[in-house]
C-alpha cells in the first residue's frame, strides 16, 4: 500500500499536500481500496469555505456511499473537474490524477500555512491502516 | 442462528483468495472475496467472456429417502416430487403466513435424492425447519445439511461453456438450462449444473472440498487466454441486480410474499396435499400484492441504495423503498429495484437520495437480458 513520505493525512483516510498557503486533498489508496470502484465525486463548490473535520462532499463507490472531510479550514481555490467524466482517476492514481480539491489556508503568526495539529504524517498513518487490519 | 462473535469460517479455496490477493469480506458468517481486483471489471469479463466464482458458503441441504420427495411438497411452495431427475428448479420456502424465508435451487440427482440448496445466512433454518416439516408429515426421508461436504464454483459468461467443455466428461451440448449430471471435471467428480446468478449462461460445480482449488486452478488456467477472470461477491451483486434476480434480505424477506417479488409462479397450489403456507398464500393470491417490485433506472449519477424512500412525482409523497441499488456497468447509469405501492408504479418517480430527489425512470424488469 502506498503512502508517500511526504503527504499528511486524516484519520479519515485523506491526504493534504502543502504548497505555500495551498493545500491539495485527496483520499489515500488505502481508502481507494477500500471503497472499491469510486463512481461518482461529489466535491464543494470553488468559493466555498470548508472548516476542519467537517463534510464537504461525497464519494460513492459501487458498493457504499461515504462524506469526504475537509482536513483543514479555509476557502476551496480549485476542484478536480476531471473526476466528474472519469471518478475512476481516485483508484488508478489517488496521490496524482486523482486528487479532489485545492483549499486555500490563512497563515499562522510565522507566515506558515495554519494547519490542524492532529494531521497524521506517512509513518503514523501507515500504522493506523496497519492496525485497521 | 449464527452468532457475530463466531469466528467467520473460510471455504475451501480460502489460501486460492489470498494468493490471487482478494479484499476479503464476512458475509453471512464466512470470509469472502468481495473483489479481486475492479467489482466493474469482473463484471464486465463475465458479460464478455466469464468469471468464476467461489460460492461455497452457499448451504447444501440432501433430502433423501422414498419419502423425499412428498416431505419437500409439504416443506417447499413449489412440486418438487414431479421434478424429473437430472433436473433443478427455483423455489422457495415460506412461513404459514406466507412470508419467504429463503428462495432455494432445488436438484435432483437422482430418484430419492434432492439437493435444496440455500443462501449462507439461512442455511440453518431451512434445514430446521425441513427437519421439522419432514417429521411433521412423518416422510419417510432423511435431512442432512451438508454443506460442510461441499465446495461450489461457479463460472459464467458466453465463453463458460467453451472453457469447462473441453475440462469434463459431460456432454454440455447435452446439458440443457436447469438440468445437471455428475461428471469428472479436470479428473474429479462433481455434480455439475447450468444454473447460476447471473444472468449469462454458465455452470455451477459442486465438488468435495479438497478437490475444490484443483477444479479452481484448471478453470482459471483454461479460461485465462479467453478472458476469464476470478470474480467476487461485489460482482456477483450487480450481475444478479441487471439480470432482474431478487436477493433475499432485499427483495425478498418474511415481510413478503413470492406475490409481492412477481415470482407467485413459483408457487403451485395444483400439486398434491398441503404445504405451509397454502391458505396464507391463495388469499395474497386472491386479494393481489401489496406491493410491486419495480426497476428504476436513474438520470443523475448518484446511486440510489437499499433502504432509500421512493417518492411519487408531483406530491412528492412517500411511495416506496428501494430494495438494492448499484451504477450498472452495463448501462451506464445507475438502477434500482424497489418495491412500491400497488399502482404507484407511474411515471414521474424520484428517489431521495440523502435528502435530495433524484428522477427516476421506471424499467421493466430485468434490466438486461443477454442475447441467446
Amino acid at each position: 500500500m502506498s503512502v508517500p513520505a511526504d503527504l499528511r493525512y486524516t484519520q479519515e483516510h485523506e491526504w493534504v499536500s502543502v504548497e505555500g498557503t495551498s493545500v491539495s486533498v485527496g483520499i489515500t489508496e488505502y481508502a481507494a481500496q477500500q471503497l472499491g470502484d469510486v463512481v461518482y465525486v461529489s466535491l464543494p463548490a470553488v468559493g466555498a469555505t470548508v472548516t476542519a473535520g467537517e463534510p464537504c462532499g461525497e464519494v460513492e463507490s459501487v458498493k457504499s456511499v461515504s462524506d469526504l472531510y475537509s482536513p483543514v479550514d479555509g476557502e476551496v481555490i480549485e476542484v478536480n473537474a476531471e473526476l466528474e467524466g472519469d471518478p475512476s482517476l481516485v483508484n488508478a492514481e489517488p496521490y496524482v490524477s486523482g486528487w479532489m480539491f485545492r483549499v486555500r489556508v490563512a497563515e499562522d503568526g510565522n507566515g506558515d500555512p495554519a494547519l490542524p495539529a492532529d494531521l497524521l504524517s506517512a509513518a503514523e498513518y501507515d500504522e493506523l491502516t496497519k492496525s485497521a487490519g | 442462528m449464527t452468532s457475530s462473535v463466531e469466528r467467520p469460517r473460510q471455504t475451501p479455496l480460502h489460501a486460492v483468495h489470498e494468493r490471487l490477493g482478494a479484499t476479503m469480506t464476512s458475509f453471512a458468517g464466512w470470509q469472502m472475496p468481495l473483489r479481486y481486483t475492479s467489482e466493474t471489471a469482473e463484471h464486465l469479463a463475465v458479460r464478455r467472456a466469464a468469471g468464476l466464482f467461489d460460492l461455497s458458503h452457499m448451504g447444501e441441504i440432501m433430502v433423501t429417502g422414498p419419502g423425499a420427495g412428498p416431505a419437500l411438497d409439504y416443506a417447499l411452495v413449489g412440486h418438487m416430487s414431479a421434478l424429473v431427475p437430472g433436473r433443478a428448479r427455483y423455489t422457495m420456502i415460506c412461513a404459514p403466513d406466507g412470508g419467504v424465508l429463503d428462495d432455494l435451487v432445488v436438484y435432483r440427482p437422482s430418484e430419492q435424492e434432492f439437493m435444496v440448496v440455500a443462501n449462507a445466512s439461512n442455511t440453518e433454518t431451512v434445514y430446521r425447519l425441513l427437519v421439522e416439516r419432514a417429521a411433521s408429515v412423518a416422510a419417510d426421508a432423511e435431512v442432512e445439511d451438508a454443506t460442510g461436504n461441499y465446495a461450489l464454483i461457479a463460472i459464467q459468461g458466453p465463453v463458460a461453456a467453451g472453457i469447462l467443455g473441453p475440462l469434463t466428461e459431460i456432454d454440455l451440448s447435452a446439458l440443457k438450462y436447469y438440468t445437471g449430471a455428475f461428471g469428472d471435471v479436470a479428473g474429479r467428480l462433481s455434480w455439475v449444473a447450468r444454473t447460476g446468478y447471473t444472468g449469462e449462461d454458465g455452470f455451477e460445480v459442486f465438488c468435495m472440498p479438497e478437490d475444490a482449488a484443483w477444479i479452481w486452478e484448471a478453470l482459471f488456467t483454461a479460461g485465462g487466454p479467453a478472458g476469464l477472470v476470478p470474480a467476487g461477491l461485489a460482482a456477483r451483486d450487480t450481475l444478479r441486480l441487471e439480470a432482474g434476480m431478487p436477493l433475499y434480505g432485499n427483495e425478498l424477506g418474511p415481510d413478503v410474499t413470492p406475490f409481492e417479488a412477481g415470482l407467485g409462479r413459483v408457487v403451485k397450489f395444483d400439486k398434491p396435499g398441503d404445504f405451509v403456507g397454502r391458505e396464507a398464500l391463495a388469499a395474497r393470491a386472491a386479494e393481489g400484492p401489496r406491493a410491486v417490485l419495480a426497476g428504476l433506472t436513474m438520470e443523475s449519477r448518484r446511486i440510489p441504495r437499499h433502504g432509500y424512500p421512493v417518492l411519487a412525482g408531483g406530491s412528492g409523497a412517500r411511495v416506496g423503498t428501494v430494495t438494492s441499488g448499484a451504477p450498472s456497468p452495463t448501462l451506464g447509469v445507475p438502477i434500482a429495484m424497489a418495491y412500491l405501492e400497488p399502482g404507484a408504479d407511474r411515471p414521474g418517480l424520484a428517489v431521495d437520495i440523502r435528502g435530495q430527489a433524484a428522477p427516476a425512470d421506471l424499467t421493466d424488469l430485468p434490466f438486461y437480458r443477454r442475447s441467446k
